[in-house]
């Protein structure tokens, strides 16, 4: 059960702590931010974890990248290393909404591949971002059941069945905007049980088999590797998630970011989110 | 129950600085957060956020939750207390030790473990469901359970905390002239324990009105049905401030009135 995005939406986001990526780069953060809660032991901390490492700051990319890209990045991360063995890419996964108010606060990330476009477009328009964003791949909706459909659900129109008990995504995050946009397109009324606060959340109820269906990302059915079954949403009532990728304005490493989003766009990166079943623009 | 010291003898006895600074310290702690939503607040939008339909039904829910929770925790959480108090018996500290495990144990663990157990697929809730059709999960007894589980060990302690401390003579005296065991419990064990009950019941329902993790892990979130105040501060925390402190301060104004009202009037136990 993944714990319901604790500080995922408060002010804690906001915080430059990362799992990742602080080593370089923990004084300017610090600077920056006048994080003085962080003290002097965890700087002291960082400084004994990292300091053996020798590396330059200009080594190291920082790549803020949304939750759904969690596996696809990773693969991409091993792949561009062993092209690019001078530069390492540090991945830092969040929420869309989550990475953007950590670059709007000034977050000095490198680059920032965010699960759609009105996440990117608020970057854009706070003058973050260096030249232009890309759309790089889209995701789309389908119908996830649990293992064997108890449900009998064939489609849209069973989300609209009292009996059934149905989860969508709450509609501030953006699988459950997709989610309505959906049903609207099929002109289904649904009968709502749940409005879960993100897409795993509402994956791991239709995997324990609380909930007969919900509507989550094709890669989420695909990265459960048989745990959920898919049933398959038709083009014409289906959107397209865009996600997007820019390198920032205030990037450390604007030249090792340039590199990484140059390889993203490249026949290799495109295959590695292919693999990941996500569809190429 | 509270000793009250005179004017005077407070005078000479002066607390040291050291202490007064770090109490401060301590009070700060409290206050800072409070002082952050403050600033935060939308004070021109409050009344139109107050009255919105979120707003209304979370208040419902939360409510009708709390207030269950409360009143279940009574029910089963004297008897156990009081077998725990009064009642010997092999394996009582591990009794003891479950009854708390919802203190420490992290709410959404709390609720992911009732889900496994009482869900529509649970280890109860599937026979449950064969036999009764009952589903607790994304229903209104959903959020009653879930309140249950994270509240109820405040009044467990809270009661055994006072039956301990009980002299039981006075159940003796009662019980030699004539009293039934019913009538002794009702008429002595029961007025005397009364403030620990009262403290019990008190933090009980504080507990089970904040609570968050539980509830949306077995209970789901959906507005009018589910959605608690808590859950509506988060999923508002995403979309709309203003209304997530609008909510925020509902929840500090009720919790806080209360418990100084309680404090005021029975609270003298804790």
């Amino acid at each position: 059960m993944s714990p319901p995005g604790v500080g995922e939406s408060d002010e804690g986001v906001r915080a430059p702590l990362r799992s990742n990526g602080v080593c370089d780069r923990e004084g300017s953060t610090v600077r920056r931010h006048q994080a003085i809660t962080v003290g002097v032991a965890t700087a002291a901390l960082l400084l004994s974890a990292c300091g053996g490492t020798g590396q330059s700051t200009s080594d190291e990319v920082l790549v803020s990248a949304a939750s759904s890209l969690t596996e696809a990045f990773a693969e991409m991360e091993i792949a561009f290393e062993s092209a690019n063995p001078e530069i390492d890419v540090v991945l830092n996964i969040g929420g869309s909404s989550a990475l953007r108010e950590q670059i709007l606060a000034g977050a000095p990330a490198d680059v920032f591949a965010s699960a759609n476009i009105s996440n990117m477009g608020l970057v854009v328009d706070a003058g973050d971002v260096e030249g232009e964003s890309a759309i790089f791949a889209r995701n789309r909706l389908e119908i996830a059941v649990p293992v064997g459909n108890p449900g009998g659900v064939t489609g849209l129109a069973d989300f609209a069945r009292d009996e059934l008990l149905i989860g969508l995504c709450a509609e501030s995050v953006p699988c459950g905007d997709y989610g309505q946009r959906v049903l609207q397109n099929a002109g289904v009324v649904p009968a709502v049980d749940t409005e879960e606060p993100n897409v795993r959340a509402l994956l791991t109820k239709i995997e324990v088999g609380e909930l007969d269906a919900g509507i989550v990302y094709e890669t989420d059915v695909a990265s459960t590797d048989g745990e959920v079954t898919g049933v398959e949403i038709p083009d014409g009532d289906n959107v397209h998630a865009d996600y997007s990728i820019a390198v920032l304005t205030e990037a450390p490493n604007v030249d090792g970011a340039a590199v990484f989003l140059a390889f993203v766009l490249s026949e290799e990166g495109r295959a590695i989110l292919a693999n990941h079943g996500f569809v190429l623009p | 129950m509270t000793k009250r010291t005179d004017s005077s003898e407070r005078r000479k006895r002066r607390p040291p600085l050291v202490l007064v600074v770090l109490a401060a310290l301590g009070l700060s702690v409290f206050v800072m957060p409070l002082l952050g939503l403050l600033a935060r607040t939308p004070w021109r939008d409050l009344p139109t956020l107050l009255t919105s339909d979120v707003v209304v039904d979370a208040l419902r829910v939360s409510l009708i939750a709390s207030l269950g929770a409360t009143a279940i925790s009574a029910v089963l959480g004297v008897p156990l207390a009081w077998i725990l108090a009064r009642v010997e018996f092999r394996g009582r500290a591990i009794v003891r030790g479950l009854v708390v495990l919802p203190l420490v144990l992290p709410p959404v663990v709390g609720g992911a473990a009732l889900l496994f157990a009482l869900g529509r697929r649970g280890l109860i809730g599937e026979p449950l469901n064969q036999a009764t059709g009952l589903v607790f999960p994304f229903s209104i007894w959903g959020v009653i359970i879930a309140a249950t589980f994270v509240a109820m060990p405040f009044l467990v302690i809270s009661v055994e905390g006072g039956l301990r401390n009980l002299d039981s003579r006075y159940e003796g005296a009662a019980a030699t002239l004539g009293a039934g065991r019913w009538t002794v419990l009702r008429r002595v064990t029961l007025p005397m324990i009364g403030p620990s009950l009262a403290a019990g019941l008190a933090l009980t329902w504080a507990r089970a009105l904040g609570e968050f993790g539980a509830t949306i892990t077995f209970a789901g979130n959906l507005q009018g049905r589910t959605q608690t105040l808590p859950l509506a501060v988060f999923v508002a925390l995403e979309s709309d401030r203003g209304a997530a402190v609008a909510l925020s301060l509902i929840m500090v104004v009720i919790s806080l009135t209360v418990l100084i009202a309680l404090r005021q009037r029975w609270w003298g136990a804790l």
